[in-house]
C-alpha cells in the first residue's frame, strides 16, 4: 500500500504544482494580490508532497520492497544500507524524482528567503519554478514512474550497478543535481524580471548569491564525479571528455560566465541582455544536459537504459521551457536600457573578454558533444570524437583565459590606466616566467607545454598576492573579494595539479610475481601476495603491495577485483596512496597464468591538487555568497 | 537592431531539430566492417550435444539467421518471443550462438522459455563472438546462401524489424 501513497502524493503534487506555476504569475500580470499570495503556501506544499514521496521511495529501498518494480531494478537484499540508499537516485526513475525534489528544495529556499523582495518579483520567480516542476513532473508520472508495482514481486532484486556501490555515488548525484538544477533560480529570476522589464541592478543582486550558490554545488558535484571516475573506474584517468562529463560541464563554464556577468549588471547595470542570455543559456543547458543523459541520443559510459518516449517528452519540455523563454528574450531584451559608459580598458572590458572565451569554450565542448549526432542526423556517417579535438580545442581557449584572470581583478570600473595596471604587475609576470622556466627542470624535464602551465598558474597566484598585499593597505577587504582571490587561486591549484599531471606521470603496465618489483617515480613497489577474500555481496581477490622509497617503508596497498554475485563483470578497485604531492595508483588486472598478474602502476604528481582546486572554488564560492552586502541590502529593501 | 535577439532563438531551433532527428537514430549502431562479407568460420561445440560441434561451413546453400544469445542477457529475454515466431513460421533456420555461458543455465533457459533454435553453437569463452565484432548481446545476422553475411543488427529484434527488414531480406536473398 505505501507506495500507492508515494504515487499519489507525486499526482497530488503535480496538481499543487500546476496552481504553483500558474496563478502566481497571472496574479502578478493583473495585479491580483489574492492571486500572489498563493505562490508561498503552493510552492510549500508541493515540498511536502515531493519529500513524502521521496521518503517512500527511500523507505521501499530500505525495507527491500522488491513489489516495487524500480526497487528490483536496483537493488538487493545484500546490498549494504549505505548503498540501498545511494540506490534510490542509483536509476533513471529515481535520479528524476532526486532532479523534482531539488527542484523544490530550491523553490522553498527561494520563497523562505526571499521575505524582503518586492512580492510580485517573488511571486513570479516562484510562479516559473512551480511551471517548471509540473512540466517534470508530468514527465515522471507519464513515463518513468517510480512507484510501478512488479506483480508478481521479485524474490530478489537485480542490485545496483557494482560501479555505483560506492561512497561517491551516494554524494556525486544530489551535489551535481543541486547544481544544474540550482540554475532553475538564475533563471526564474532572470523569467521575472523579463516579465516585468523590471532589469535592473536590483534584479542581479538579488540572482546573485542564488546563481553563486548553485555554482558551488555544480563544482563541487563535477568533482567528485571526476575523482569518483578516477578511483573507481580504474583507469586511472580524471576527466574523459565523455558526453555525459561535458552535460555537467557546459553548463559550468556558462555559470561561470553568468557569476561574472552579474556583476557588471549590479555594479554598472551594463550587460543586461546579455546576462540575463546567460542565465537562461545556463538552464538551458542542464536541461539539454538532462536530455542527453536520459534520451540515449548519445553514446556514454554512463550507458543508460533508454526509452524512446522518454527522449521526445524531454525534447518537447526543453523546446517549450528555452523557445518561449528566448522567445520572451527577443521581445523584451531589446527594451533595455543600456548600462554605464566604458572605455576600452576597464573591468566591464575585461569580464567581457573572460565571458567571450568562456563561452566559446563552452560552444565548443558542446560542438564536440553534439558532432557525432550532427553527422549522423546529416547522414555524413558515424564518428566517435574524443579527447584528442577537445584538448586541443578546449586548452588554447583557456590560456588567453588564464592572462586575463590576472590582469582583470588589477583594473577598476568605467576606465583603468594600463600603464599602471603594468607598473603593478610586472612581478608578477617576472615570478610567472621563472616558474614557468624554474619548475620543469626542477621535475627533471622541460617541455612547453610544461613551461606554459606553470607560468600561468604563477601568474594567477603572484597577481593574487599583490593584490591581497595592496588591498591590505587600502582597509579591510571584503568578504566578496576574498571569495574572489580564493577561487582564483584554485583555479591556479587545479592548472598546477594538471599540468604536473600531463607532463610528469610516470606509468608501467608490468607482469608481476609475488615477490617482483616494479619502480615508478622513485617509488618501488612490491607485490607481496595475492589472496581471495569474502565482501558483503562480492568476493574479492585482494593483491597485497608494499611500497618503499629509497628502502623505507611508506605504505601497503590492496587493490582489489570483485566479482559481484549480482554481476558477470569483474569490478577494479584500484589501490591509491595518496599525498600532497602524489598518488600512487595501483591496479589488479587479470590472471595471465603461471601464478603471474597483470598490474597497472601509475606515478602521479600533484593529481590531487585538480580536486584541492575545485574545493578552493567552491570555497571562493561560498564566501563570495556571504558578504555583508547582499544581507544589508536585503534588509534596507525591507526597512 | 531587433533581429540580433533573435539568434539565440534560432540556434535554439536549429539543435531542437537536429536533437529530434537524432533520437531516431541508434548511436550505438556501428555499421558492420563484416556485411558483404564472408561470415568468419569456426568450429564449436553444440549447446546441447556437447559432443557434437557446429560450422558454419554446414549451412552452405541455404540463407539463414545467427542469433548471439546467452542466459544471462536480459535483453535476449524480451527477443525470445519474435525469434520463436521465426521458429513457428519455418521461413528461415534460426541457428543460436550462446555467447559466454554456463551450458546449465543457458540449457535451463531455453527449458523455461522454448527452444527456437535449430541448434546453438555454444562460444563458452567468446572467441567467435570476437571473430564476428559481438559487442552487445542480442546480435543477430542474417547470412546468404554464399555464406555471406548480408544483415547485422544489434539489440533484440522487434516485430516491427522482423517485418520491415529481415523477412523481406530473407526471402529476397532466398529467390536468387
Amino acid at each position: 500500500m505505501i507506495p500507492e501513497f508515494g504515487h499519489y502524493a507525486l499526482t497530488l503534487a503535480l496538481c499543487v504544482a500546476l496552481i504553483q506555476g500558474v496563478l502566481p504569475l497571472v496574479g502578478a500580470h493583473y495585479g491580483r494580490r489574492e492571486l500572489l499570495v498563493l505562490a508561498r503556501p503552493a510552492a510549500q506544499t508541493v515540498f511536502l508532497l515531493l519529500a513524502i514521496a521521496f521518503g517512500i521511495l527511500a523507505w521501499s529501498f530500505y525495507a527491500n520492497d522488491f513489489s516495487v518494480l524500480y526497487v528490483a531494478e536496483h537493488s538487493n537484499s545484500q546490498l549494504p544500507v549505505v548503498y540501498r540508499f545511494g540506490a534510490v537516485w542509483g536509476g533513471h526513475e529515481g535520479s528524476l524524482l532526486l532532479w523534482i525534489f531539488l527542484l523544490s528544495t530550491w523553490t522553498i529556499l527561494v520563497s523562505q528567503l526571499s521575505k524582503a523582495l518586492d512580492e510580485f518579483m517573488v511571486a513570479r520567480v516562484i510562479g516559473v519554478l512551480g511551471l517548471i516542476t509540473s512540466g517534470l513532473l508530468l514527465f515522471v508520472l507519464t513515463t518513468s514512474n517510480p512507484f510501478e508495482r512488479l506483480l508478481p514481486a521479485a524474490q530478489d532484486g537485480r542490485s545496483l550497478n557494482p560501479l555505483l556501490q560506492d561512497p561517491g555515488l551516494v554524494f556525486h548525484p544530489p551535489m551535481l543535481y543541486m547544481g544544474y538544477v540550482g540554475f532553475s533560480v538564475a533563471f526564474a529570476f532572470a523569467i521575472a524580471s523579463l516579465l516585468s522589464g523590471r532589469l535592473d541592478a536590483a534584479w542581479a543582486r538579488w540572482s546573485r548569491p542564488w546563481t553563486t550558490a548553485a555554482w558551488v554545488f555544480l563544482t563541487l558535484g563535477i568533482a567528485l564525479g571526476s575523482w569518483w571516475a578516477y578511483y573507481e573506474l580504474g583507469w586511472g584517468g580524471w576527466w574523459f571528455w565523455d558526453p555525459v562529463e561535458n552535460a555537467s560541464f557546459i553548463p559550468w563554464l556558462v555559470g561561470t560566465a553568468l557569476l561574472h556577468s552579474l556583476a557588471v549588471t549590479e555594479k554598472r547595470g551594463g550587460f543586461k541582455s546579455w546576462t540575463v542570455l546567460l542565465a537562461i543559456t545556463a538552464f538551458s543547458l542542464s536541461l539539454l544536459g538532462t536530455f542527453l543523459v536520459r534520451s540515449g541520443v548519445l553514446t556514454s559510459v554512463h550507458a543508460f537504459a533508454t526509452d524512446p518516449r522518454r527522449g521526445i517528452f524531454i525534447l518537447i519540455f526543453l523546446s517549450l521551457v528555452v523557445g518561449s523563454s528566448l522567445v520572451l528574450y527577443a521581445w523584451r531584451a531589446p527594451k533595455n536600457t543600456l548600462g554605464g559608459k566604458f572605455s576600452l580598458s576597464s573591468r566591464e572590458t575585461f569580464i567581457l573578454l573572460g565571458n567571450v572565451f568562456l563561452v566559446v569554450s563552452a560552444g565548443s565542448v558542446l560542438l564536440g558533444t553534439l558532432y557525432p549526432l550532427l553527422i549522423d542526423a546529416l547522414h555524413l556517417g558515424k564518428i566517435s570524437v574524443g579527447p584528442p579535438y577537445f584538448n586541443s580545442v578546449f586548452v588554447p581557449i583557456m590560456i588567453p583565459l588564464l592572462v586575463l584572470m590576472g590582469i582583470g581583478p588589477w583594473t577598476s570600473w568605467k576606465n583603468t590606466d594600463l600603464l599602471t595596471v603594468i607598473k603593478r604587475l610586472w612581478l608578477a609576470g617576472l615570478i610567472a616566467v621563472f616558474a614557468g622556466i624554474a619548475i620543469p627542470f626542477i621535475m627533471g624535464q622541460f617541455t612547453w607545454l610544461a613551461g606554459l602551465g606553470f607560468l600561468l598558474a604563477f601568474w594567477l597566484i603572484a597577481s593574487g598576492c599583490l593584490q591581497v598585499i595592496r588591498q591590505m593597505k587600502i582597509g579591510k577587504p571584503t568578504r566578496s573579494f576574498i571569495g574572489m582571490q580564493v577561487a582564483h587561486l584554485g583555479i591556479a591549484i587545479f592548472v598546477i595539479g594538471v599540468t604536473m599531471v600531463g607532463a610528469y606521470q610516470e606509468e608501467k603496465d608490468v607482469r608481476m610475481f609475488t615477490g617482483e618489483t616494479v619502480t615508478v617515480g622513485g617509488y618501488q613497489i612490491q607485490l607481496m601476495g595475492i589472496e581471495v577474500v569474502p565482501g558483503p555481496n562480492y568476493q574479492a581477490i585482494r593483491g597485497t603491495f608494499s611500497l618503499t622509497k629509497n628502502g623505507n617503508s611508506q605504505a601497503f596497498l590492496h587493490p582489489e577485483k570483485r566479482s559481484y554475485f549480482s554481476s558477470t563483470m569483474p569490478m577494479t578497485e584500484a589501490a591509491i596512496n595518496t599525498s600532497l604531492t602524489r598518488d600512487i595508483y595501483v591496479s589488479l588486472g587479470e590472471e595471465l597464468g603461471d601464478k603471474a598478474w597483470a598490474v597497472r602502476v601509475y606515478y602521479k604528481p600533484f593529481v590531487d591538487w585538480i580536486w584541492g582546486g575545485c574545493l578552493f572554488m567552491a570555497l571562493g564560492g561560498v564566501l563570495a555568497m556571504s558578504d555583508k552586502r547582499y544581507r544589508l541590502k536585503l534588509k534596507r529593501v525591507a526597512a | 537592431m531587433k533581429a540580433k535577439f533573435l539568434i539565440p532563438l534560432l540556434l535554439f531551433v536549429v539543435l531542437v531539430g537536429f536533437l529530434a532527428v537524432g533520437l531516431n537514430l541508434d548511436p550505438h549502431e556501428v555499421p558492420s566492417p563484416l556485411i558483404n562479407k564472408s561470415a568468419p568460420a569456426f568450429e564449436v561445440p553444440q549447446l546441447r550435444q556437447a559432443n557434437k560441434t557446429f560450422s558454419p561451413a554446414s549451412m552452405k546453400g541455404q540463407v539463414w539467421v545467427l542469433n548471439v544469445w546467452a542466459s544471462w542477457c536480459v535483453a535476449c529475454r524480451e527477443e525470445h518471443p519474435v525469434l520463436v515466431e521465426i521458429a513457428k513460421s519455418g521461413l528461415v533456420p534460426l541457428i543460436g550462438l550462446d555467447y559466454k555461458d554456463k551450458r546449465e543455465d543457458a540449457l535451463t533457459m531455453l527449458e523455461k522459455q522454448g527452444n527456437p533454435y535449430l541448434l546453438s553453437a555454444f562460444d563458452a569463452n567468446g572467441r567467435v563472438g570476437i571473430d564476428y565484432g559481438v559487442y552487445g548481446v542480442p546480435e543477430t545476422y542474417v547470412i546468404d546462401r554464399a555464406g555471406v553475411i548480408r544483415l547485422k543488427h544489434i539489440g533484440p529484434i522487434t516485430p516491427e524489424i522482423l517485418k520491415q527488414k529481415i523477412y523481406p531480406l530473407v526471402s529476397e536473398l532466398q529467390k536468387s
